[in-house]
Order: C-alpha cells, then sequence, then structure tokens
C-alpha cells in the first residue's frame, strides 16, 4: 500500500467502532475506496476489529462482491443473468474473451481491461446486456460487442505516453 | 407538525403540480438501461433554449419496460399523455409541440391518461391492463419517489397514523383475515407470523426487509423501492409498532445502488417529517430503520443466512426451529418480511381485510407481481389478481412470443422453480397450484422460453447457477448439485448415456433431502421439471446426439449451402470473429468447422434473400470431411477448458 493508501484506510477505521458485525460495511468501504481489497487492508482491518485474520478472509472470499486484485481501467460486467443467457449471453462473454486476450475473471496485463459475469442486472428486456463502466449497452450480438470495445481501445491508445512521443 | 397538518402541506404541494404543466420521466435502472438519463438531459437543454420552466420529475417504473424511455406530459385543462420510447431526437418535437403549443403529438404517445380520446388509447384500457390489478404497484411512475410529500397526498402514511390509535392485537387480526402471504416466496401467513413475533419474549426485537433479491431474471422489488419506496418503510413501521420493536433493517442488494440512494432518501425525509425515529407522531412511538447492504451472495435471500449477513458474519443458513420470530438477529425474536409484503400492509390497513380477501384465490389472496421476460414482446413488470393464468400472463400482458416463434416454457421462480410446458398455461398462478406443478411462485419472475431454446442448457444454466451460489455447508448442495451439473454437461455435449437420467431423478431427489434450506432444497427443481415435461429432448441428446433447439454447440454445427451462396458477397468473411470462413470474392464461402465457435455471426449477417447459413443437428450431417474437422475443433477446444 502507498502512504497516502495507508492514510485514506486509517480515515475509514477512524469511522467504525470496534464491533465485528462492522466487518462487511468495512470491507466494501474499503474496496470502495482502493479498488480492491488488498492482504495487507485485510490484516488491518482484522487487527483493527481484533478478531482473526483467516474470518476476515473467509468472510470476504465468501461474498461475490469482494475482488482480491485491482480492477483493470475499464471494467466490463457481462450479465449472464436467465433471460441473457437465453438470449446468447455465452456467446458475448466468449466473444469479449477473445477480443480481449484474458479470462472471465482477469485484468488484462496492461491494466486496461477488466472482464467479469454477473448474476442479473435487472435489465431483463433489453437482453443480452454488456456493462461498461456505469454505461450499459443493450441487445448484444457477438459482433457488437466486439465493436464496442473499439472507442475504449482508441481512448486508452490516445491517453498512452508512447503515442505522445511518436 | 400533527399529521393532518403534514397531509394538508403534501395535498397542497400535490395540487399545485397537478394545477401546471409537468414533465415526468421513468429514470429507474430500466428506464436509464434504455437511455432516460439522455432524454433528461435533452429536456432540460431544450426548455433551456427556449428559456421555459417546467418542471421536470424523475419518476419510478410502469413496468412497461419495452416501452422505455416513458415521459408523460401532463397540462391542466389538457390530456395528459405518455409517450413511450422517447430517445433524445424527439424531445425538441415534444417541447415545440405539446408544452409551447397544443399539439399533443398523439402519433408519439403510448395512450393518453384521460379517457374518451379517439386518436390515442386511454393507457388503462391497453389490453394488458384489463387483466392487471396495480396495488403495490399502483403509484410506481406516476409520483417522485424522492418526495415524501408525493406519497402522503396520495394516501400514504394513513395507514401509519390509524395504527398508532389501535392495539396491535386488533391490527394482527386485521393481517391474519386478510389471508397475506409472505410474497419472498414461501407464502407463510403473514398474520400468524406477526403474532408469534407479537408473543415471543426477548428484547429487543428487530424487524428486517428482505431486498435481497437475487433470482436472476427478477427485478421486482429493485422496481418497487426504486419507484415507491416509502410504502415499504410503513409497512416496516407498522410491523415495529405491532410487535413493539425500536429497530429495524432493509437488507438490500449492493447490485441495486439506484434503490439503495432512493430508499436512503426516503428514510431521511420520513425522519424530517417525525413519522420515523423518536416519538412517532408524538405518540411516544420509537423506531429507527438502518440499511445493511448485501455483498453478492444469492443464499442471503435465505431468512436465516440474510441475518448472519446482518451480524456481519459469513451468510450461511442454520436449522429451523427456532424460527427468526422467536430467536432471529443477535438471538432475539426478528420480524422478517419481503419488500411486497411490507407493501401490502398500508393497503390492508387502509382498505380494510375484508376488501384484501376479496382478490386472488381460496387459498392466495391478494396480487402477484410479476416480472416478464425471456422471449416475449412487451417485456415488464406486472401485477395480477392471484388465480390469474399463466397464459394470460404470457399472450394477453407480456403480448406473446416475438417473431412468430412458438412457445416452449415458462420458467417461474428463478433457480428454484421450474420450467412448465403449453399443457400448463391454463394453471392459475398462486402459491399451490405452482407448486402442485413443480414450480414454486419464488419471488416472481417469469421467463419465456421459446422454440430456439434448449431445455436441457436451460436446465444446466439454472443448476451451474445454484453450484456456484451454493454456500457450502451442506454436502448434498454443495457435491450433489455438482454431480448434477457434470450429468447435464455430459448430455449437452453428446457424452451422457441414457441410464444418467435416472441417477439424475435419484440425485435430485437426494439433494432435496440432504439440504437444509430453500437454496439446496429446491436447485434440483429446473432439472426435474425439465426431465418431466421435456425428456424427449434429453433422449435426442442422449441417443440421437441431436440437440432439437440447435443450442448446444458441441452438437450442433453452422454449415453454408454452396448451392444458395451467393459468392460476390462477404458479409460471414468480413464479420467472421475467429476468421474461420474462407472464400475468396466470387468464391463460395466454406466455414472452417474445425475453427468456428458456434456463435452464430454468419447465420445474423447473411443477408435474408440468399438465407445460405443454416444450423445442422447432429453434426453428422455435415459432409465427411468438415466432419472430421469439426470434430478435431470440439476436441481442441475441450483441451483447452480442461
Amino acid at each position: 500500500m502507498t502512504v497516502e493508501e495507508k492514510e485514506q484506510l486509517a480515515g475509514i477505521l477512524g469511522r467504525y467502532r470496534k464491533e465485528s458485525s462492522n466487518l462487511i460495511p468495512l470491507l466494501q468501504e474499503v474496496q470502495e475506496i482502493l479498488g480492491y481489497l488488498s492482504r495487507e487492508a485485510m490484516r488491518e482491518i482484522a487487527s483493527f476489529l481484533e478478531i482473526p485474520e483467516v474470518e476476515v478472509y473467509g468472510t470476504a472470499t465468501f461474498y461475490n462482491q469482494f475482488r482480491f486484485v485491482p480492477l483493470g481501467k475499464h471494467h466490463i460486467r457481462v450479465c449472464m443473468g436467465t433471460a441473457c443467457h437465453l438470449a446468447g449471453g455465452k456467446l458475448i462473454l466468449e466473444a469479449l474473451e477473445r477480443e480481449l486476450g484474458i479470462k472471465v475473471g482477469d485484468t488484462s496485463e496492461d491494466g486496461n481491461f477488466s472482464l467479469e459475469r454477473v448474476a442479473c442486472i435487472g435489465c431483463c428486456m433489453l437482453a443480452p446486456v454488456v456493462v461498461i463502466g456505469d454505461k450499459i449497452y443493450p441487445k448484444m450480438t457477438p459482433f457488437k460487442g466486439e465493436e464496442t470495445l473499439i472507442p475504449y481501445k482508441q481512448k486508452i491508445q490516445e491517453e498512452s505516453p508512447s503515442n505522445e512521443q511518436s | 407538525m400533527t399529521f393532518e397538518e403534514i397531509k394538508n402541506r403534501a395535498k397542497s404541494e400535490w395540487e399545485a403540480l397537478q394545477n401546471s404543466t409537468y414533465i415526468l420521466i421513468g429514470t429507474a435502472t430500466c428506464g436509464r438501461a434504455a437511455g432516460a438519463l439522455d432524454t433528461v438531459d435533452a429536456f432540460n437543454n431544450e426548455l433551456a433554449r427556449r428559456s421555459i420552466e417546467v418542471p421536470i420529475t424523475q419518476v419510478g417504473c410502469m413496468g412497461l419496460c419495452y416501452a422505455e424511455p416513458l415521459v408523460t406530459i401532463s397540462k391542466p385543462e389538457f390530456l395528459r399523455v405518455v409517450y413511450h420510447n422517447v430517445t433524445p431526437e424527439l424531445v425538441p418535437r415534444l417541447v415545440e409541440g405539446y408544452i409551447m403549443s397544443d399539439d399533443p403529438c398523439l402519433e408519439l404517445a403510448l395512450g393518453t391518461l384521460e379517457g374518451g380520446g379517439e386518436e390515442a388509447p386511454y393507457v388503462p384500457e391497453l389490453p394488458r391492463f384489463e387483466h392487471e390489478l396495480r396495488l403495490v404497484l399502483r403509484r410506481c411512475g406516476y409520483v417522485d419517489p424522492e418526495n415524501i410529500n408525493h406519497y402522503i397526498a396520495n394516501g400514504g402514511y394513513s395507514s401509519l397514523e390509524r395504527v398508532l390509535q389501535m392495539q396491535p392485537e386488533g391490527i394482527v387480526e386485521e393481517i391474519k383475515s386478510s389471508g397475506l402471504r409472505g410474497r419472498g416466496g414461501a407464502g407463510f401467513p403473514t398474520g400468524r407470523k406477526w403474532e408469534f413475533c407479537r408473543a415471543s419474549e426477548g428484547e429487543p426485537k428487530y424487524v428486517v426487509c428482505n431486498a435481497d433479491e437475487g433470482d436472476p431474471g427478477a427485478f421486482m422489488d429493485r422496481v418497487v423501492l426504486e419507484s415507491d419506496p416509502q410504502q415499504v418503510i410503513e409497512g416496516m413501521i407498522i410491523g415495529g409498532y405491532v410487535i413493539g420493536s425500536k429497530q429495524g433493517y432493509i437488507y438490500i442488494r449492493a447490485e441495486y445502488p439506484l434503490a439503495v440512494e432512493r430508499v436512503k432518501i426516503a428514510l431521511k425525509q420520513a425522519e424530517e417529517l417525525g413519522l420515523l425515529g423518536d416519538n412517532i407522531l408524538g405518540t411516544g412511538f420509537n423506531f429507527h430503520i438502518d440499511l445493511a447492504m448485501g455483498a453478492g451472495a444469492f443464499v442471503s435471500g435465505e431468512e436465516t443466512a440474510l441475518m448472519a449477513a446482518v451480524e456481519g458474519k459469513m451468510s450461511t443458513p442454520r436449522p429451523r426451529p427456532p424460527y427468526p420470530a422467536q430467536s432471529g438477529l443477535w438471538g432475539k425474536p426478528t420480524l422478517l418480511n419481503n419488500v411486497k409484503t411490507f407493501a401490502n400492509i398500508p393497503l390492508i390497513i387502509e382498505r380494510g381485510a375484508d376488501w384484501f380477501a376479496s382478490i386472488g384465490t381460496e387459498g392466495s389472496k391478494g396480487t402477484a407481481v410479476f416480472t416478464l421476460a425471456g422471449k416475449v414482446n412487451n417485456a415488464g413488470l406486472a401485477e395480477v389478481p392471484m388465480g390469474t393464468t399463466l397464459r394470460e400472463l404470457v399472450y394477453d400482458i407480456a403480448g406473446g412470443i416475438p417473431k412468430d416463434k412458438s412457445f416452449k416454457a415458462v420458467q417461474i421462480g428463478g433457480p428454484s422453480g421450474g420450467c412448465l410446458p403449453e399443457s400448463l398455461l391454463d394453471t392459475p398462478i398462486d402459491f399451490d397450484s405452482l407448486r402442485e406443478a413443480g414450480s414454486m411462485m419464488g419471488s416472481g419472475g417469469m421467463i419465456v422460453i421459446d422454440e430456439d431454446n434448449c431445455m436441457v442448457d436451460a436446465a444446466r444454466f439454472f443448476l451451474d447457477f445454484t453450484t456456484k451460489e451454493s454456500c457450502g455447508k451442506c454436502t448434498m448442495c454443495r457435491l450433489g448439485t455438482l454431480q448434477m451439473l457434470r450429468i447435464l454437461e455430459d448430455v449437452t455435449t453428446g457424452k451422457g448415456k441414457i441410464e444418467d437420467l435416472d441417477l439424475l431423478l435419484e440425485l435430485a431427489e437426494d439433494v432435496k433431502a440432504g439440504s437444509l434450506c430453500a437454496l439446496g432444497g429446491t436447485a434440483p427443481n429446473p432439472a426435474l421439471t425439465t426431465l418431466r415435461y421435456f425428456r424427449d429432448e434429453y433422449e435426442a441428446h442422449v441417443l440421437e446426439k441431436r440437440c432439437p433447439a440447435k443450442v448446444c454447440p458441441e452438437l450442433t454445427a453452422y454449415y453454408i449451402l454452396p448451392d444458395k451462396c451467393e459468392r460476390s458477397c462477404e458479409h460471414c468473411v468480413l464479420t467472421c470473429p475467429t476468421e474461420a470462413i474462407k472464400g475468396e470474392k466470387g468464391e463460395i464461402k466454406v466455414i472452417e468447422q474445425e475453427k468456428c465457435v458456434n456463435c452464430g455471426t454468419c447465420l445474423d449477417v447473411c443477408p435474408p434473400e440468399y438465407d445460405a447459413v443454416v444450423k445442422l443437428s447432429p453434426i453428422t450431417q455435415l459432409p465427411p470431411e468438415d466432419l472430421a474437422a469439426k470434430e478435431r475443433g470440439i476436441a481442441q477446444q475441450a483441451q483447452q477448458v480442461a
């Protein structure tokens, strides 16, 4: 953790009472601020609540919400709810895996993209659905899935320092 | 302020709005997904550009999700008109037409909210509303969910005010005689639960609202909380008064950020008016509500697992009894109900138990709220009296199946429910009839499956979900479901044996018997019902290596008919994601089966006048060389997965 992250973490812990029922809200807030739950952050939480580290890790890994690696700059969620599945959601997921060269649950090596499957985001009338950041892309096809990535890739290229030099 | 003063103030605010020109835009999650926030921006810009001030209220969902973004324009002395699919491009026309002058632009309208118009239908007379009875949803889409005065002006909190002058026993009797059953799925009589909890000894007592709506394909509770959250809060306060509790929790999914935000606002506004908090309406009754955020675990919808999550632990269920009404949160008596159960309470107090009991069937009173999704024309939300048939729901309300495809099954109750075939479409919707048919009411998600979907694949999908979401406490749920999933995977990949189907049935019974909570107890339902009603599809997979719906990739191949390929067209070549289609311009295009990933893009893009791409199942219908290549491709992919 950087010094800044340590300060942020201490700030969050300072606002909570040392009660074990605060474990989940704490994990949620730490993840919200730091982007994921690092080993160090979980240790800090354990020593703050005075509970075993394994209890923090066990609880955190139990719930789908918690992540243990940082997300990509552009986080992609592919809905795998029933309506999306019946409309071909799996094909969209496979298309994105191919296009990004990563597997679901992973973050790309350059840190630009991460791919996640989610159970249902409740937009069943627009199935199949992909969410990039906060933006919802409705009625996807494998081909549209690949096309959707183009502006994001362009943006990354524009922002990359090697691009500025050339 | 007395309640009379609060009510009068709310009413005058509401009436002032009704006597002015105003715009309502549905911005629940479904509206947002359809672009409603862009529509809001477009209205703001257009009004600013023309320097006119018209209030825009962001409302919830009317349940007509297929028509989003929905906009209602109301002008005094004129028709209130509901416009559908309002994209930003349509906004200048509406502003100029109906806000600046008097052209109601009826060609863009879904309908009007006043009867008598001939050019546009009267919304309550749209065919679907013949079957609907909106009680819990009655204000959704018409009131501002972030303004408590809209709720109060439309009858809200009058029930709480009445209740606070009644004896708790009288309220319990009223709810018991209304016949209300829990809307979370199991259907336990609500009045009896309240009575037990009131009688339980232990202090303090808690009220918990279960808003952990985890079923994929179900979003009723989300819509209620995003569109009219105060009714749930009022129901919880009444519950607190009846059982003698001072503290409530709403356990809500973190995946519903907008619902969380709107509930927070609703709680704050109720506190500011003295309807929640200390000394409610000057009666000396104290009741507080806090939010507890779910962290994404399907099992948390089970009541004992939910309480473990609120306590900050791993969300695993425990044996019952003792029931939460006796020993719940932190071992204290806890009244735990679903969002819609609480939403029904103020209504029963307001209109009386006899009125409520007159709606529905012998054993199931009131209404059922359903989400309609999957292969239907008019996806969205519906609220119907119990006893309405599935056929009415699928065809009259959801508008039937798109593209003239034929109906195959309706899936009710999510991963815990079952798939019911055409022959059971006349089943009335109530707790007992659905259970008899092998499904269950569940929380109310309804998904229509058409001829293009494979029933074995559907069963595999649900088992994949329950296997992942099993908390792991019970062996049969953790490993039994996994074994069932393996069998279904074998069937869908053509490796299944006919005796596997009997093993599947046997395992299903064991998983049901050997699981502590409803997750494991109902997880086999999708497999059981598909085996019961669609056994022919299983047998086709196993015996003929054929997927009748042509879905399962190992049993289905895409093929370009040489005599139909137009040669000069290159749509398929250019769009194939794995560059599996070869053929120069002017040549017949051929799919290299080894590289094909069955994504179906070539079939989608092949112009309908050529219609050259077909799906074949079994794959032995391919010419021998292609078949050999396809088999190599399948073997490679299997290796990659391993």
